[in-house]
């Protein structure tokens, strides 16, 4: 259980993070979203007791984060934007360090980091320099590194950045086997790997929480209208006007070539109108695709009318 | 302490395998040799001539004329050495951004500046036994005294460690491991000839200078004295400059 209240982080006199307010609950997967420069590794650095909040507080497990830190670092698993690794040690070495800093003793140590070499597939590059092993594989000891020592909490900053999509998929199906026995927050930018892993999303933008929702919660309260997209083969001036006089269709967007984005009002179905005004006006239909909104345009909706309020 | 050791461990375990260590013990040993073979040249050629002069042979002592001289030398070479093997402590922790998994870990930040001191000093232990070589092979040519040996190798000892906890602390400031060296060696230098100032000013403040002075806590340990003085000088110039950087860490989190 985490609970964060009302937390706050000046750099110097640049505010980074601004009255964040919210729980996780024991066993949940929720992604923090947010461009870059938005407060999350902040947030991160906070929760797992590296940086101090210039004021507010919050709770791992019932232990207060400045309180309380050592008992917090103990069950929290933190890996950073740059996975924290010593480029000159061995993979191994590098996690039986790391084991050990976390207050791993005796035994429990090599076990440990036996299970967490076998869970990262880490196998075959035990005994390699960490320096000298490609960043898919760095990456992948950053993460065995944030787990040895088997924490309830992971808090995992940027865990796919820079990876090529083969490796993307695999840190993504590591963390999915992850989130069955772990508290996980996880932070990106990239939309499509939040929808996949987390339960729920925290969007920050310039260090205030725009969203706190489960996904399919955001994206319904944020459509208002559908999209309709059609593409002709003969286009003139007349379409654009034609469209418009539907009494649905609240707006039509001339995309490139011969496609029109056509927002319509929720539920009103009108390809078929479509197609007989196709047919009536000989424009030569294409296709009518529905456009559905994704994250990725909820993320955007949220940021941009942040602006316009400030603005 | 437990944690401080597993620091110090992992950092013996990068300056075992980088070349630094061996560069810079390399260079030391050189010196230092170089610098021991010249003074002992000397002093042979010294009790050459004594041996004519019969009543001049009273004086030759290889303790005072070999060993103290030496170990003088020595703490000038380790001056200019230990910069560079402190440097790496935090700078590079920082730089590399690995500094987050200690600060992330379950230990508390003293143990982290300790065990950095830690590391540090044993590598600086291990070059000085190496070049003690030159020292074990006077009792093979003579039969130098093995008390003020001792107390000099204790000086040094302390001496370097004021000198670590220097470079401990000027590591802590930057995350530039050049920068750190510089401000190791200028203050470290700056201590030695603080005592020089003794003389421009007034009678007390000369005398604070002087007591401030790194080397002359030296001395009496070369002729076989441990003062308790000298000690306190030596344990308590570590423990601030220790003292010191915990301080810069803990602050760095704050800002």
């Amino acid at each position: 259980m985490i609970e964060v209240e009302n937390l706050t982080k000046y750099y110097g006199p640049r505010r980074a993070i601004n009255n964040l307010t919210f729980q996780i609950a024991q066993g949940e997967v929720v992604g923090f979203l947010g461009p870059n420069g938005a407060g999350k590794s902040t947030t991160m650095d906070i929760l797992s007791c590296i940086l101090p909040a210039s004021s507010g507080t919050a709770r791992i497990q019932g232990y207060d984060i400045f309180e309380q830190s050592l008992e917090i670092r103990k069950i929290i698993g933190y890996l950073p934007e740059t996975p924290p690794l010593y480029p000159d040690m061995s993979v191994r070495d590098y996690l039986m360090f790391a084991a050990q800093v976390r207050g791993l003793a005796g035994k429990q140590t090599g076990t440990a980091v036996e299970r967490v070499i076998e869970k990262c597939s880490l196998k075959d590059v035990g005994h390699r320099i960490i320096g000298r092993l490609s960043k898919g594989y760095q990456q992948r000891v950053g993460l065995a590194q944030a787990m040895v020592h088997d924490p309830d909490i992971l808090i995992l900053d940027e865990p796919t950045i820079g990876l090529d999509p083969i490796q993307i998929i695999e840190i993504r199906k590591l963390i999915q086997e992850l989130a069955s026995s772990h508290t996980i927050i996880l932070s990106s930018h990239i939309l499509p790997e939040i929808t996949q892993i987390c339960q729920r999303v925290i969007i920050i933008n310039e260090g205030e929480i725009a969203a706190v929702d489960s996904l399919e919660g955001l994206t319904a309260s944020l459509r208002k209208s559908e999209r309709l997209s059609l593409t002709v083969r003969n286009r003139d001036d007349g379409i654009e006007e034609k469209l418009n006089s539907l009494s649905q269709v609240l707006s039509v967007l001339p995309g490139e070539k011969n496609q029109f984005l056509v927002e319509c009002e929720l539920n009103s179905n009108l390809q078929d109108e479509f197609a007989r005004l196709a047919l009536e006006n000989q424009w030569g239909l294409v296709e009518i695709t529905p456009i559905s909104m994704t994250l990725e345009d909820v993320f955007l909706k949220l940021t941009i009318e942040e602006k316009d309020v400030k603005a | 302490m437990r944690n401080a050791w597993i620091i110090a461990k992992r950092d013996l375990g990068s300056f075992f395998n980088s070349p630094i260590f061996y560069v810079v013990t390399t260079v030391f040993l050189i010196l230092y040799s170089f610098i021991f073979f010249n003074i002992l040249n000397f002093f042979s050629f010294q009790s050459l001539q004594a041996g004519q002069l019969q009543s001049m042979g009273m004086n030759m002592n290889l303790n005072e004329m070999v060993i103290e001289p030496s170990l003088q030398n020595m703490s000038v070479v380790l001056l200019m050495i230990i910069p560079v093997i402190t440097m790496r402590s935090f700078a590079d922790e920082k730089k590399m951004k690995t500094f987050r998994l200690l600060l992330s870990s379950p230990v508390p930040l003293r143990e982290i500046v300790f065990g950095k001191f830690l590391a540090c000093m044993i590598v600086v232990t291990v070059m000085i036994l190496i070049s003690s070589y030159s020292v074990g092979s006077l009792f093979l040519l003579g039969e130098p005294e093995p008390g003020p040996i001792f107390t000099g190798y204790l000086g040094v000892l302390l001496m370097a460690g004021c000198y670590v906890s220097v470079g401990v602390f000027a590591s802590s400031l930057t995350d530039n491991q050049i920068v750190a060296a510089v401000l190791t060696f200028g203050f470290s230098l700056f201590m030695w000839v603080i005592g020089w100032g003794a003389q421009a000013v007034g009678a007390t403040t000369g005398q604070i200078l002087q007591f401030l002075s790194i080397v002359d806590h030296l001395d009496r340990f070369l002729k076989g004295m441990i003062d308790t003085s000298d000690l306190v000088y030596y344990l308590s110039f570590i423990l601030l400059s220790l003292f010191l950087c915990h301080r810069v860490l803990d602050s760095n989190r704050w800002r």
